[in-house]
């Protein structure tokens, strides 16, 4: 029998205005605008939109703002939305190669073509806090220096010529993309779909991940060939014009690590690759994506499994973090039955644990008296 | 000669698909200015939208390899027909709906062959050049963060 229990709707209502209170702050405070967070916290407003798996600024700085800055809870609201949108179709895919760098570094080359060009980072800034943006210190304009039409080729275009690095993919060229937001998950999985899946997973766990192999556990002796970022055109394929037009521009980071590898009964010895690709400007996460995309590739490289992270269904299953906290958290909603069931169950056990201790006992005490 | 009548279809095209990008990369003030400050404005309907969704977004592996979806993007389109005919066309990343419809508009004006020139030159160029602009600037600000390495020379070899 099944007895639903009622109740709770005027605390819940309420509870959801003391949130929109709390979320607000002080009223001496001026709010928040959109475009205040979308200008100058562009970073968390890039995670929303990469684990989110939506490319759309001003939605992303929006659940932002109304998760009160909780990115899982933020990534939740715009996967919700997403739900309620048609799929118009698939773009062209988006060409890294043509981009409009921003950032574009190589750790294993010194000289190459289109040279090292930092962007806006924080490597080499030495994390003090700069108590200046307590207050709205005037910020001066970066400086420039003529581009002119410097080509900046991919590193593994560049490496691939000497055949000691693979190429970009072995998968068959008719291979369909999967889309895992169309279908169930399988395990194994063909590369397309596992890359989709991290490129929407959770950060830190990738992060950990990327880290494990590092430290030891599925060691692929890495280095980053190359680090991009920048905006890539996209293109879409529209039937009643025939032909594809641009719909605009959205900003991606891509890494390319490279990987020792000894060759293996299947392969010559190589440098393989692992591959990341992630919305928005998001290099440690596309890093970390690289080096797990790099790490599940054992069995397909024929490397023993010793790892987590060379484990695709344990990587796969627990990499999004809106099923995650899904799961985690719905363990705070009423178990009451549940654990009234659970409650039973223990009592009789534990009655029946106790009588058969008695049992030794008188039995304990049968044999004493025998001897 | 058909070849030649090909040829210029596809140069006609390809014009388009460039304005259209443009289009697609404006500020919706710049495209509503545009259409406000536009003479005889024909009458305009909408056959389609402007309504929003969403495109799966694709990229290679490996960057240059097989095809893989990497993520949504927020899409709006729009389909007009003006009161001679001509039907507009437009798709824009984003959710703005008012900005999609000017951009039907101005790519319907584009395809008369009367317009074309009006088009081009006080609407699509300026905002070319606008944008050429700002990423010529960026292209600069970045190039200022390029290394230049050079080699400390050490010892008494002069």
């Amino acid at each position: 029998m099944y007895v639903a229990v009622k109740g709770g709707e005027a605390a819940i209502d309420n509870a959801h205005r003391l949130l929109a209170d709390r979320r607000r702050g002080d009223r001496s405070v001026p709010a928040m605008q959109i475009e205040q967070i979308i200008e100058q916290l562009g970073l968390a407003v890039d995670r929303v939109m990469s684990e989110g798996s939506l490319y759309d600024r001003e939605l992303a700085a929006l659940a932002f703002k109304q998760a009160r800055g909780d990115m899982i809870e933020a990534i939740f609201i715009l996967r919700a939305y997403r739900t309620t949108l048609p799929r118009f179709g698939y773009s062209e895919p988006v060409d890294s190669g043509t981009m409009q760098i921003e950032r574009r570094i190589s750790a294993t080359y010194k000289d190459l073509p289109g040279g090292q060009l930092l962007g806006p980072t924080f490597d080499y800034t030495h994390r003090l806090l700069d108590p200046g943006l307590m207050g709205d210190e005037a910020v001066g304009t970066p400086p420039r220096r003529e581009a002119g039409d410097r080509q900046a080729p991919r590193v593994s275009d560049i490496l691939a010529h000497e055949g000691l690095i693979e190429n970009d993919s072995d998968l068959p060229d008719d291979h369909p993309a999967g889309d895992l937001t169309r279908e169930p998950l399988e395990f194994p999985m063909a590369r397309d779909v596992r890359l989709q899946a991290l490129s929407r997973g959770d950060e830190g766990f990738l992060l950990a991940l990327g880290y494990s192999t590092q430290r030891g556990f599925a060691r692929s002796h890495p280095f980053a060939g190359e680090i991009r970022i920048g905006e890539v055109e996209v293109e879409i394929d529209v039937p009643e014009l025939g032909f594809s037009v641009c719909l605009g521009r959205i900003q991606v980071t891509e890494c390319q690590m490279v990987n020792q590898f000894q060759g293996s009964s299947k392969s010559p010895p190589q440098f393989t690759r692992g591959y990341g690709l992630v919305f928005g400007q998001s290099e440690r996460k596309a890093m970390a994506m690289s080096l797990v995309d790099r790490s599940l590739r054992a069995s397909e490289l024929g490397e023993d499994i010793t790892a987590p992270a060379q484990d695709e269904e344990f990587v796969i299953s627990h990499a999004d973090n809106v099923q995650a906290t899904g799961f985690v958290e719905h363990l705070k909603l009423p178990h009451y039955v549940d654990f009234q069931a659970e409650l039973d169950l223990v009592r009789r056990m534990r009655a029946e644990f106790l009588a058969s201790q008695a049992g030794d006992d008188v039995a304990d005490n049968g044999v004493e008296a025998a001897q | 000669m058909k070849s030649e009548t090909d040829s210029a279809e596809v140069t006609l095209q390809n014009a388009r698909r460039a304005a259209m990008a443009v289009l697609a990369r404006a500020e919706a003030s710049e495209l509503q200015k545009a259409w406000n400050e536009w003479p005889d404005q024909p009458d305009v309907q909408l056959l389609r939208g402007p309504e929003t969704g969403l495109v799966m977004v694709r990229g290679r592996i490996g960057g240059g390899g097989t095809p893989f979806n990497l993520g949504e993007a927020t899409v709006t389109r729009a389909t007009v027909e003006l009161s001679n005919g001509q039907v507009g066309h437009a798709h824009a990343l984003g959710t703005d709906k008012e900005k999609v419809r000017h951009a039907a508009i101005i790519d319907a004006l584009w395809q008369d062959e009367t317009s074309r020139p009006a088009v081009e030159d006080q609407i699509v160029e300026p905002i070319r050049q606008r944008l050429d602009r700002q990423d010529s600037t960026r292209r600069d600000e970045t190039a200022a963060t390029r290394v230049d390495f050079f080699t400390m020379v050490r010892g008494e070899d002069e």
